[in-house]
C-alpha cells in the first residue's frame, strides 16, 4: 500500500520504460501523451539517460532507428497524427528487424481530428500501419497498472522477436490517474544482440542494419523468414481476459476504455437476467483468435464496442467464421460509450438483434 | 474557513489542484460569498473544472474559463473574463492554475494587480504519492519553479496527498510528516491537510486543520 503512487497512464508508460532499462527517448509532443514525454525530460537527465525533443516525429522514429541498431533500449510515443508522420520509419524498424517500443494514445480522427480519446487507429496498429508486409505487436492496456506492465512487457517481446511492440491507448488511458503499484513490474534482462552495430573491434565481420536487398529471391526469403517468426508470436504471445463467459450467450468484445465501460453494462446486464460476459483482447496483434473462436460455438450474439467506426469487429467475424449474430457499439470523434448504451446493445441483443 | 478574497490553487500537475480549488469555492459559497472560479489552466486540456459546470451552476458559482477547454482544440488560452478578477472587488475568486511553472506562467498577467491589492492567499498543493513529488527536496524543486514562473511566491501549503480510490486514513497519516518538513523548508504554513469526506470519522481528531473535500470532480473514472 505504501509503496502505490498515483500515476497518469502517460506517466506510468514512461517510469514503467525506465524500469524496463530504457535509457533512450525521443519524441515530440502532442496531446493526449504529451506527459510521456515531459516525465521522460524531467526523468532521464537524472539518470544519466537521453531524452531528446526531435525535430519533428520523422526525425525521432528515424533516431529510435539509430539507438535500436545499437543494441540499446529505445522508445518513443505520439498520439494518432503522429504516428501517421511515423509510420515510414516504423516499416523501415521491420524491414531491419530492429526492436524497438512505440506508445500510440490515440485521439479522434481522421485528419488532425481532436485532442479527446479515440481507439481509430486500430487498422493502422493492427496491420503495419506502414508500408509492405509485417507486423507490429499491438498491446491495449486497460488501466494505469496495465499501462506500466504492458510496456515492460512489450520491450521483452520486442527484443525477443526483434519486433515493433505498440503500446494503444487512447486518451481517457493516458490522462487518468490510478494507484500504480511499481515494484510488481518483473524485468527480463535484455538479451544479446550479436546483429548489433556496436563496433568490431577488429574481432568479427561489420553488423549491417538494412532493410534492402538487392536481389528479389533473397528479399522474398527475408519475408518468409520474417513470417516465421510472426507465427511464433502469434502462437506465443496472445493475451486476454475473458470475464463472465463460462455461461455466456451474449459476448462484448471490448478493449482498454471501452472495456471498462463494458464490464459495468455487463454487470448490469447480469442484474437483469442476460447472459451477458466479454473478450478483452489484450493483444490486438496477435488477435486472441482462438478463444473467440471456441465461443462461437456456443456465443448468438458478438457486440463489438469501440470507439471507432467498427474495426476490431472485422477481426471479431474474421475469428468467429462470421457463425453468429454481430452488433456494432460505438462512439467516435472523442466520445465515449456509456454503460447505458452498451447495456442497450446487449438487450437489444438479447431480444434477437440484428444480423 | 477563512479564506482571502483571491484564492490561488497551484501545484504539480495531477496534485489535486482542480479539485482543492473546486471545494475552495464550494466552501466560499456554502458561507454566502459570492464566488467566480476561474480555470486558468493553459497546459491540460482533459479533466478540467469545465466539467463539473453543471455542479457549479447548480449552486450559483460562476466559472470563468476558455471557450475551449474541454472542446476538441488544444489552445493554450486564456478567457477574457480573468480581469474581472482583479477588477471586481465585490467578489472572491479562486484560481485554478495548471501544473508546473509552465501553467504558473499564466498568473504572470495578473501577478502585478494580486500583489498590489494584497489580499490573496497563494496556494501549494502538493500530493507525496506522485511520482515526482514523492519526497521533500523534489516536492520542493517543483514549488520554486512555480513561484518563479508565477510571479506570485507561495503563502501556505495545502496537503492533498491522496492514492486516489485506494485513499484511506494512513495514507492521509502518513503524508503529515512530508507536508510539514516542506512547511519548515519554505518558511511557510500548512494551510490544511485536504482528505476526502468519507475518512471524516476515522481522521477525526487526528489532523490538524483537516479540510473535508465534500465535491469529487467529476472522471469517467466514477462511472467505470
Amino acid at each position: 500500500m505504501a509503496d502505490k503512487v498515483l500515476m497518469k497512464g502517460n506517466e506510468a508508460i514512461a517510469e514503467a520504460a525506465i524500469i524496463a532499462g530504457c535509457r533512450h527517448y525521443f519524441g515530440y509532443p502532442i496531446t493526449p501523451q504529451t506527459e510521456v514525454a515531459a516525465y521522460m525530460a524531467k526523468k532521464m537527465p537524472k539518470i544519466g539517460g537521453t531524452f531528446l525533443q526531435a525535430e519533428s516525429e520523422i526525425a525521432a522514429i528515424n533516431m529510435v532507428y539509430g539507438v535500436s541498431s545499437a543494441g540499446k533500449r529505445v522508445m518513443t510515443s505520439s498520439s494518432s497524427p503522429g504516428i501517421s508522420l511515423k509510420s515510414e520509419g516504423l516499416s523501415y524498424l521491420a524491414g531491419a528487424d530492429l526492436p524497438a517500443f512505440v506508445v500510440n494514445v490515440q485521439r479522434g480522427g481522421p485528419g488532425l481530428g481532436g485532442i479527446q480519446p479515440s481507439q481509430s487507429d486500430y487498422f493502422q496498429a493492427t496491420r503495419g500501419g506502414g508500408h509492405g508486409d509485417y507486423h507490429m505487436v499491438v498491446y491495449a492496456p486497460a488501466s494505469v497498472q496495465e499501462m506500466a506492465s504492458l510496456t515492460v512487457k512489450a520491450f521483452d517481446t520486442a527484443d525477443k522477436y526483434r519486433m515493433t511492440a505498440m503500446i494503444l491507448a487512447d486518451g481517457t488511458m493516458g490522462q487518468m490517474m490510478e494507484p500504480v503499484d511499481l515494484e510488481s513490474l518483473k524485468v527480463e534482462p535484455a538479451p544479446e544482440k550479436p546483429w548489433a552495430t556496436t563496433g568490431t573491434d577488429n574481432k568479427r565481420e561489420h553488423n549491417i542494419i538494412n532493410s534492402l536487398y538487392l536481389k528479389p529471391e533473397q528479399l522474398e526469403q527475408v519475408n518468409f523468414d520474417r513470417f516465421k517468426r510472426y507465427e511464433q508470436v502469434e502462437a506465443n504471445e496472445v493475451m486476454f481476459e475473458e470475464y463472465l463467459m463460462d455461461d455466456a450467450e451474449i459476448c462484448v468484445a471490448a478493449f482498454g476504455i471501452a472495456a471498462r465501460v463494458s464490464k459495468n453494462a455487463i454487470n448490469a446486464a447480469r442484474a437483469n437476467g442476460i447472459k451477458a460476459g466479454m473478450i478483452r483482447p489484450i493483444t490486438l496483434w496477435p488477435f486472441p483468435k482462438d478463444v473467440f473462436k471456441k465461443a462461437a460455438e456456443k456465443i448468438h450474439a458478438f457486440i463489438s464496442v469501440e470507439l471507432s467506426m467498427g474495426q476490431m469487429i472485422e477481426d471479431v467475424k474474421l475469428a468467429t467464421e462470421c457463425k453468429a449474430k454481430y452488433m456494432l457499439c460505438n462512439r467516435v470523434g472523442g466520445m465515449i460509450p456509456l454503460p447505458d448504451q452498451v447495456l442497450a446493445s446487449i438487450e437489444e441483443a438479447a431480444n434477437g438483434g440484428e444480423k | 474557513m477563512e479564506f482571502k478574497r483571491i484564492t490561488i490553487v497551484c501545484g504539480h500537475y495531477g496534485s489535486g489542484k482542480t479539485n482543492v480549488a473546486l471545494n475552495i469555492a464550494y466552501n466560499l459559497k456554502a458561507q454566502g460569498k459570492k464566488v467566480s472560479i476561474a480555470d486558468l489552466d493553459i497546459v491540460n486540456p482533459y479533466f478540467r473544472t469545465k466539467d463539473s459546470v453543471d455542479e457549479l451552476k447548480a449552486m450559483g458559482i460562476e466559472l470563468i474559463c476558455s471557450d475551449y477547454a474541454g472542446s476538441n482544440l488544444d489552445i493554450p488560452a486564456l478567457p477574457d473574463r480573468m480581469y474581472a478578477i482583479t477588477d471586481d472587488r465585490s467578489s472572491n475568486f479562486v484560481l485554478d492554475i495548471g501544473g508546473d511553472d509552465r501553467g504558473a506562467l499564466a498568473l504572470g498577467r495578473l501577478a502585478p494587480a494580486i500583489i498590489k491589492e494584497n489580499n490573496y492567499e497563494m496556494l501549494a498543493v502538493i500530493n507525496k504519492y506522485r511520482p515526482l513529488t514523492r519526497d521533500t527536496d523534489s516536492t520542493v524543486e517543483v514549488l520554486r519553479e512555480i513561484e518563479f514562473a508565477g510571479g506570485i511566491p507561495f503563502t501556505a501549503i495545502v496537503n492533498n496527498s491522496n492514492l486516489g480510490d485506494d485513499t484511506d486514513s494512513n495514507t492521509v497519516i502518513d503524508s503529515l510528516a512530508y507536508a510539514k518538513s516542506i512547511s519548515d523548508i519554505m518558511k511557510i504554513p500548512i494551510a490544511f491537510t485536504s482528505y476526502d469526506e468519507r475518512l471524516s470519522t476515522e481522521l477525526s481528531g487526528k489532523i490538524d486543520n483537516g479540510f473535508k473535500l465534500k465535491m469529487q470532480k467529476s472522471l469517467l473514472k466514477k462511472e467505470c
